[in-house]
């Protein structure tokens, strides 16, 4: 199935920034004096997609869905258990410390948590600087300029690069997380819940913000959030994961009005919509997120899909192409058995 | 009971009805509770006055800093003391003012008459008390049953907010259950006593939406069958939505504006509701765009509560702005029936909002 995904997205678009193809990351579980692994949790488990210039794909799930350990794995921040990670084309998970660098110049993150994600002791200047000092780019001065630009660009002052992280709210913490990840021209930025600790008002001047230096840069964004309306604001294409797998991935268009996984389906009609007079039908979940050490058999989300059969507690279904770039991994929704190959030779 | 009931599900009448109709079973009138701290006095609630009538649903929303969960945490009269103090107001439920009351009253109305739902379960339960005898605790001490009584109401109860298997969860400790077990157990244990008035202080954030909505669905639905009066505290304008009958917006430690939540979502009399609303992205409204365009922002920063200037706190970042918001704080108006804001210029907010 990875093969045909690839081809597909492969053949519609320029070679992608970011290729992720059935990416494993298991944890393993250790007990008794001994440290025994007794299990493992199965944080990610054979994800793929791709990530093609200037695109924002958006990630979402629920906590503990593996979400962020994708984040971190394509960063090889944690080490993935299997599978391979393309940055600009080159697999980089054999790869060795220092023939990780200039590819760890094209991919930067930011995280969600803007007070711990800076060192507090530290200048704002000196902790947007610090990539360019540790990747030996430019002289001080050179440094110094770039990191007043970056810092306009964010919209901080200056100014402020003397002060110290406690000295900035929240919203501008995260623009000098912004302007730090920016600092090395990376072509991929990973955002992990870069807009969720902020509130209402602060949040759309990031989310703006990170959209207008897309535009200009021809960034691409992996960008994961639990709040299904800001990744539909941000996204051109959008993958819901549940339980270490994606088990949709699809336009943003085509997912919210359309979805096709009844996971997806959930997730968006339980968000609650800002509009009283909406009055919609509402299908509650039942039920708590299983837990990823020993996940349910067959298709994941069988113990709370209201339309599981027999065979879904069984048999995994496959992520196919149930239309035009839309994937859904669902026993309901799969192709006849005439029309599987055509998507693969698509 | 059953006329606030049968209102909500014909949510759009006119707001007289709603008016007149249930006695208020809580008032809080020119509440204020200052910090005294080394910079100054931070007005964490200034002159914030609302009631609540039996068996309605009342939404406060603000972004964080603004007061809502302070305004909770005084009803209780909970303000951590010092550097917190209640220094002017009054909460009355049913007559009675609360501020007023020694100590050892106020603990008779705690957990019996008004409790609370907080944010956080895992802080907020007890790691070493069962489920059950922590929920039995405030049966035992309320309605004075015996320690088995209790036991056996607790496992009633959390059937009631429809816990699997009830006995064997009793039994357990927070740890053994999930998030949104958790926040189920909380509940039980806020409705034990069937108090009159539930505060419930975001009391989803901390849950993923599936669950979000199973809790949110549970709190409606036992509101409206024990006949209680829900505050509920949120930023989530999508909660207050599909939650509320009415709403409080706050900022900067003051109320801004009080409506239906019909009226305010439809025409909001300030200009930060107005930007609040306008700043979110969302799903009703799909643009079909490939990617949409720009969020509308609310310039600047929420203000830090020490020090404030006089007049309005929301000034610096309003487009409405003039020499008179920067001088006097404005005051409460009826903009229309039932529709409070404290703005100088809410026509001209009201002609923005239709251009």
């Amino acid at each position: 199935m990875p093969e045909a995904v690839m081809s597909v997205e492969g053949a519609r678009a320029p070679a992608p920034v970011l290729d992720v193809r059935d990416l494993k990351k298991h944890f393993p579980v250790r007990k008794g004096i001994l440290r025994k692994t007794v299990g493992h949790v199965y944080a990610v488990d054979g994800v793929t997609f791709s990530i093609a210039p200037g695109e924002t794909l958006g990630l979402v799930g629920e906590s503990g869905c593996g979400k962020s350990t994708v984040a971190r794995a394509v960063l090889r921040l944690v080490e993935p258990t299997a599978g391979e990670v393309r940055i600009l084309g080159r697999d980089i998970l054999p790869l060795t410390k220092s023939e990780m660098r200039p590819y760890r110049r094209q991919a930067q993150i930011i995280f969600q948590d803007p007070f711990s994600s800076l060192n507090p002791r530290m200048p704002a200047g000196e902790i947007v600087g610090e990539p360019l000092r540790v990747h030996g780019i430019g002289g001080k001065k050179e440094r110094r300029e770039k990191v007043a630009a970056l810092f306009e660009r964010v919209g901080l002052r200056p100014s402020q690069m003397e002060s110290l992280p406690h000295q900035f709210s929240g919203g501008q913490r995260q623009r000098i997380g912004i302007a730090r990840a920016l600092a090395l021209d990376p072509q991929l930025i990973v955002g992990d819940e870069p807009v969720s600790a902020l509130d209402v008002s602060i949040q759309a001047q990031v989310i703006n913000l990170m959209m207008d230096l897309q535009q200009e840069k021809n960034l691409s964004y992996l960008f994961i959030a639990h709040d299904l309306a800001v990744v539909e604001h941000i996204s051109h294409r959008v993958a819901v994961m549940y339980l270490g797998r994606i088990v949709e991935l699809a336009d943003k268009r085509a997912l919210f009005a359309n979805p096709q996984h009844p996971y997806t389906e959930a997730l968006l009609s339980a968000v609650p919509v800002p509009n009283p007079r909406l009055k919609r039908k509402k299908r509650v979940l039942q039920g708590d997120v299983p837990s990823p050490i020993n996940p349910p058999s067959g298709c994941h989300f069988h113990t709370r899909c209201p339309y599981a059969m027999e065979r879904c507690r069984v048999e995994t279904p496959p992520l196919v192409e149930i239309a035009r770039r839309h994937w859904a991994a669902c026993h309901l929704r799969e192709p006849q058995a005439s029309s599987a190959p055509v998507s693969t030779a698509a | 009971m059953n006329t606030v009931v049968s209102e909500r599900e014909t949510i759009s009448k006119p707001n007289a009805l709603q008016r007149t109709a249930a006695p208020s079973v809580l008032e809080v009138e020119g509440l204020k509770t200052y910090f005294f701290v080394r910079q100054g006095i931070v007005k964490a609630v200034d002159d914030v006055s609302f009631s609540l009538k039996a068996g309605e649903k009342l939404a406060i929303v603000g972004e964080s800093g603004c007061g809502k969960s302070m305004t909770a945490l005084s009803i209780l009269r909970l303000v951590p003391d010092p550097p917190g103090r209640i220094v002017a107001g009054s909460v009355r439920l049913d007559g009675k003012d609360l501020l007023k009351l020694p100590e050892s009253e106020m603990r008779k109305v705690r957990g019996n008459q008004i409790s609370m739902i907080f944010q956080e379960p895992m802080t907020s339960l007890n790691p070493v008390l069962s489920i059950g005898n922590q929920i039995g605790e405030a049966l035992m001490l309320h309605q004075h049953l015996s320690r088995g009584d209790a036991f056996d109401k607790a496992v009633e109860l959390l059937k009631l907010v429809k816990i699997p298997e009830p006995a064997r969860r009793a039994r357990e400790y927070p740890h053994q259950l999930s998030g949104g077990m958790r926040q189920r157990a909380m509940t039980a244990m806020a409705l034990a006593c069937n108090p009159k008035v539930l505060l419930a202080d975001e009391p989803t954030t901390a849950l993923d939406v599936t669950i979000q909505a199973q809790i949110l669905d549970l709190i409606l639905e036992l509101q409206e069958r024990l006949g209680t009066a829900v505050v509920l505290i949120t930023h989530d304008l999508g909660v207050v939505a599909e939650t509320a009958q009415r709403v409080i917006v706050m900022y900067g430690g003051k109320k801004v504006e009080e409506a239906l939540v019909d009226d305010l979502f439809e025409q909001p009399r300030h200009p930060y509701t107005q930007g609040l609303l306008a700043a979110i992205p969302r799903l009703d409204a799909l643009s079909g765009e490939q990617q949409a365009g720009r969020l509308k922002e609310i310039p600047g920063m929420v203000p830090a509560l020490v020090n404030l200037p006089k007049g309005c706190t929301f000034a610096p970042r309003c487009p409405f702005a003039t020499e008179i918001c920067r001088s006097e704080f404005p005051p409460y108006e009826a903009k229309a029936p039932g529709h409070l804001a404290a703005c100088w210029h809410s026509e001209k907010v009201e002609g923005a909002a239709h251009a």
